[in-house]
């Protein structure tokens, strides 16, 4: 088990160099079955991470760039009249797969913004009274571009909460880069790389997430640390925050190869979690204020 | 940098102070509290408004008009009440230029100062109680004022009842061990006297029946054997022998009248009494007193004087006897004081007398009883109004009195007669209090009777108040008087609960005056010599008091440590000392700082122990944290500590 996620881990990181930190937090993401937001400018290998991910793991993987005129239908599938069969067929859609890439789901409009957000809650889609259950695992990896904004519809921060985790890859450390620059890593490789697991092996694995043990003391530091955040901010983490501060700490105790959670696990995930839940101006330390200020 | 306060801890500051204020509106003029209550809200404004501090120019002619109201109202600076007046309406005039740390400090300590001011009134357990919720408040706006951040109220006030707490074996320790010095520390000032009531020195119609609504405690007396009959509990007090018109006054010390003989049998009557501050010289005794206190004066006519008025409570011990022979022979002087009458009054008496001339002593003692029995006369503490010929007015007009007009008629009736005779004031009675097996004697208890000298009798006590009203001298006034409802609540009888209740208070009262405000010098030597088996000298004491107080420091800050420790478990425990170890080498966790960061951290600074100190978070993390630890993990933990030391050191 073990085996599997340090190998999951060592092979994206031949594609992504330089960030096995933020591949073992999005496989955290995924393996507490949540969905990932990652947040950057372009060209800062968000799609590589996505699409390396969905090899890595043995999933299928389809990529849907949101444009302004992307219809709900365009994501979720159509039902087509076939002349054969005097019958309405259901096309599919790009969300029918195990990883869908929504790249700059800022840009489409909210119509269909909340189409794919309910789809990431349901695990179901509803087209003309029939619904058609989504392949599990199901995960949705969304990118958008913090920058640039004209021409985009900000997610509203109820919809932010769908997202277990946010992250941010930010710039390659020098020697990451002159790799890169010398062709060792990037898309190009994401072609040849081997799937280490598939869908079976990770719902076996998320199953095991739950069993990770969290003792009272980790709950009593946990709860401080939402108490903390409802007493010091406009509006607080929601219960559905607390559960996935909780499960992912899970699932990084998981991937540190330990069965029970300790304050290093929550701490470690809790910038991803709560940063974009918390209502606050632009303030980028606002993890570690929390982290500080919360005794263990 | 002067540190300012919020407004959180200004409203703190003003309700403590209300509450002082509050404790202390008996004892103040009414335009004090008005005008304290005034510069406290006035600061809550100028906090809550953002009006402008006064300026000290114009706090300076206010400063005046107080000064000048003070010498008006108490005619002065000095005494207690003026001392106190001035100290209140400045402490909350201060609360005027109060703004930084300094200030609220001051404030505050000046207010503990006032509560300290309480018991320069009275020491009674009511005042104890009315102590408490102000010394708690204030404890708790000093919390606050103290603390960074703000509390909440139920943490101050805990915090605050646990500190006061945890100050009360100390306070014990000082009480009984602190050498006590003979006599106040301070003399109370003299309008501290003024509220004292008890038998004057002279009988007027109307002196005793006032007393007598009066429910105070004159004393209360302890028997050391049984107590005798209610009959023959009369408390004498002073003896009063001159008559000018309806006032009798005590024979002047200058006469010089020598000791009467007092010859005595039967069993011994030992007790011992805790005398209410009356502010004069007499100590109430049993009838016939044999022995008396150190210090105190016997008269020639057997009243007992202590050496200066009795301002503070006082307890005694005494013997007496009440079968006894007093002054068999009677001297010319003695003779011609004990029948003076003024000439010229209450002829209606003086006819009346005329008619028992043949009798002897004896039979007109029983004519002039019989007269009172058998006309109708009336036992009542709201007798009428008497002319000048009082005497005759109350024996044959009225025939309404109380126990000052039957004694002060018969002693007249006898004079007259050629019987010498002499009124004795005092008390007569008492009630038991089944609690503490002692008697309480009140001022409604007071009472005068007479004592007329017979031929080889001496002088013999005769109650003219018996023969009107047996039941006043059988069973007390309650029960003379039940009728009515002239008498204090106190003394009446027909509340059984009530009543009760007051016994069991009183109870508790005379144990607080015993053993709390009675605590003098010789009470401690005497109770120390009790608990150490032989007495203790002045340095002995506090050597004691300095080393009991360190030893229940040191234990309860031994409690209280490992009550702090028992809440750690034992991997807790390790860790801490584990990380105290670090400490010497200037690492420490911050709070929020997780295990594995900080070995992280230390094994940058102590390179060569890394694999030790990152072990030690390891196990410390799967002792606290996973499902079910191993119990090897804490021997393992516990020996990589230990390792550590050795390397450390």
């Amino acid at each position: 088990m073990q085996n599997t996620i340090n190998a999951i881990i060592q092979a994206a990181s031949q594609v992504i160099l330089g960030k096995e930190s933020h591949i073992k937090l999005s496989l955290t993401c995924l393996l507490a079955g949540g969905h990932l937001l990652i947040e950057d400018l372009p060209g800062m290998g968000k799609t590589t991470l996505a699409h390396t991910l969905a090899q890595v793991l043995g999933l299928s993987f389809r990529r849907t760039q949101f444009t302004s005129d992307l219809l709900p239908a365009d994501i979720i599938g159509v039902s087509v009249f076939d002349r054969n069969t005097s019958n309405f067929q259901f096309h599919p859609g790009p969300i029918f797969s195990n990883v869908l890439l929504a790249d700059e789901i800022n840009r489409a409009t909210p119509k269909t913004q909340s189409a794919l957000l309910e789809a990431m809650e349901e695990h179901q889609v509803t087209v003309d009274g029939n619904t058609h259950l989504l392949p599990s695992p199901f995960f949705v990896i969304a990118t958008q571009n913090p920058k640039h904004h004209i021409g985009t519809f900000a997610l509203p921060e109820s919809q932010l909460d769908r997202f277990l985790m946010r992250i941010t890859l930010g710039y390659p450390d020098s020697q990451s880069e002159r790799a890169l620059l010398q062709n060792k890593g990037g898309r190009a490789n994401a072609q040849h790389i081997q799937a280490v697991c598939d869908g079976e092996t990770l719902l076996k694995l998320q199953q095991n997430v739950s069993h990770v043990h969290v003792s009272d003391a980790l709950l009593d530091y946990l709860q401080a640390l939402i108490q903390y955040t409802r007493t010091q901010f406009n509006t607080g983490l929601s219960p559905r925050a607390g559960l996935g501060l909780r499960q992912c700490a899970q699932a990084w105790a998981m991937c540190e190869g330990r069965d029970f959670v300790i304050p290093e696990d929550i701490q470690a995930v809790l910038p991803s979690v709560v940063t974009h839940r918390l209502q606050t101006d632009g303030n980028i330390n606002i993890a570690k204020q929390i982290l500080d200020n919360v005794a263990i | 940098m002067p540190h300012y306060l919020n407004v959180y801890q200004l409203k703190w500051l003003l309700l403590s102070l209300a509450v002082v204020l509050v404790s202390h509106v008996a004892n103040l003029p009414v335009w004090v509290i008005a005008a304290s209550a005034t510069f406290g809200t006035w600061r809550y404004c100028i906090e809550k408004y953002q009006w402008p501090m006064p300026k000290a120019w114009q706090l300076l002619p206010i400063t005046l008009l107080i000064c000048i109201g003070i010498i008006f109202t108490f005619k002065g600076f000095f005494g207690r009440d003026a001392s106190l007046s001035l100290l209140v309406v400045m402490c909350s005039l201060k609360l005027l230029e109060t703004k930084t740390l300094r200030d609220y400090m001051l404030v505050i300590v000046l207010g503990y100062f006032l509560v300290g001011n309480l018991f320069l009134f009275n020491q009674t357990i009511a005042t104890f109680l009315v102590s408490i919720p102000p010394l708690i408040l204030l404890t708790a706006t000093l919390i606050n004022t103290s603390l960074p951040t703000i509390q909440s109220i139920q943490f101050s006030f805990k915090l605050a009842c646990q500190l006061l707490l945890q100050a009360v074996p100390v306070m014990l320790i000082l009480f009984v061990l602190f050498p006590r010095i003979p006599g106040p520390l301070w003399g109370l000032p003299q309008n501290a006297n003024n509220a004292m009531s008890g038998l004057g020195d002279s009988l007027q119609f109307g002196n005793i029946s006032n007393l007598t609504k009066n429910s105070a405690i004159a004393f209360r007396a302890q028997f050391k054997g049984a107590i005798p009959a209610n009959n023959q509990l009369y408390w004498r007090g002073p003896v009063l022998w001159h008559q000018k018109n309806q006032n009798w006054t005590m024979s002047s010390a200058k006469i010089g009248l020598p000791l009467e003989k007092l010859t005595v049998q039967g069993a011994p009557i030992q007790y011992a009494i805790t005398l209410e501050p009356h502010n004069r010289l007499w100590l109430l005794m049993l009838d016939m007193p044999t022995t008396i206190p150190q210090k105190a004066k016997l008269t020639h006519d057997y009243s007992v004087l202590a050496d200066r008025p009795v301002r503070t409570r006082m307890r005694y011990e005494a013997t007496s006897f009440n079968q006894y022979q007093l002054g068999t022979s009677l001297s010319e002087r003695e003779k011609l004081l004990s029948l003076q009458i003024n000439e010229g009054e209450n002829p209606k008496t003086i006819e009346l007398v005329k008619t028992w001339e043949h009798l002897s002593a004896a039979d007109k003692i029983n004519a002039a009883l019989n007269l009172y029995r058998q006309q109708d006369f009336f036992y009542t503490l709201q007798p009428p109004r008497l002319s000048k010929n009082s005497v005759d007015d109350f024996l044959f007009n009225t025939k309404r009195g109380f126990c000052e007009h039957y004694a002060t008629s018969f002693v007249y009736l006898m004079r007259a007669a050629s019987v010498p005779a002499r009124i004795v004031t005092g008390y007569q009675g008492g009630e038991f209090n089944p609690n503490g097996n002692y008697l309480i004697v009140r001022q409604s208890d007071a009472h005068a009777w007479a004592e007329v000298w017979l031929q080889d009798k001496g002088w013999v006590r005769v109650d003219p108040t018996a023969a009107v009203s047996p039941e006043r001298i059988e069973f007390g006034i309650s029960e003379a008087l039940s009728n009515t409802d002239e008498l204090p609540i106190m003394a009446r009888k027909d509340y059984p609960w009530l009543k009760k209740a007051y016994l069991n208070w009183d109870s508790v009262n005379n144990g607080w005056n015993q053993w709390v405000l009675g605590y003098d010098d010789k009470k401690q030597l005497d109770f120390l010599k009790k608990l150490t088996g032989k007495g203790l000298n002045l340095q002995e004491m506090l050597i004691w008091m300095m080393a009991m107080i360190v030893l229940v420091m040191v234990a309860t800050s031994y409690f209280l440590i490992k009550q702090n420790k028992t809440k750690l478990n034992p991997a807790q425990h390790l860790y801490a000392r584990y990380l105290n170890q670090l400490k010497r080498t200037g690492l420490e966790p911050r709070s929020s700082e997780a295990a594995l960061d900080f070995a992280q951290r230390a094994a940058a600074v102590l390179p060569n122990q890394k694999q030790l100190i990152i072990e030690i978070a390891q196990r410390y993390n799967a002792l606290m944290y996973s499902a079910s630890p191993k119990p090897e993990l804490l021997d393992e933990l516990a020996q990589r500590i230990k390792q550590l030391k050795i390397k450390t050191l």
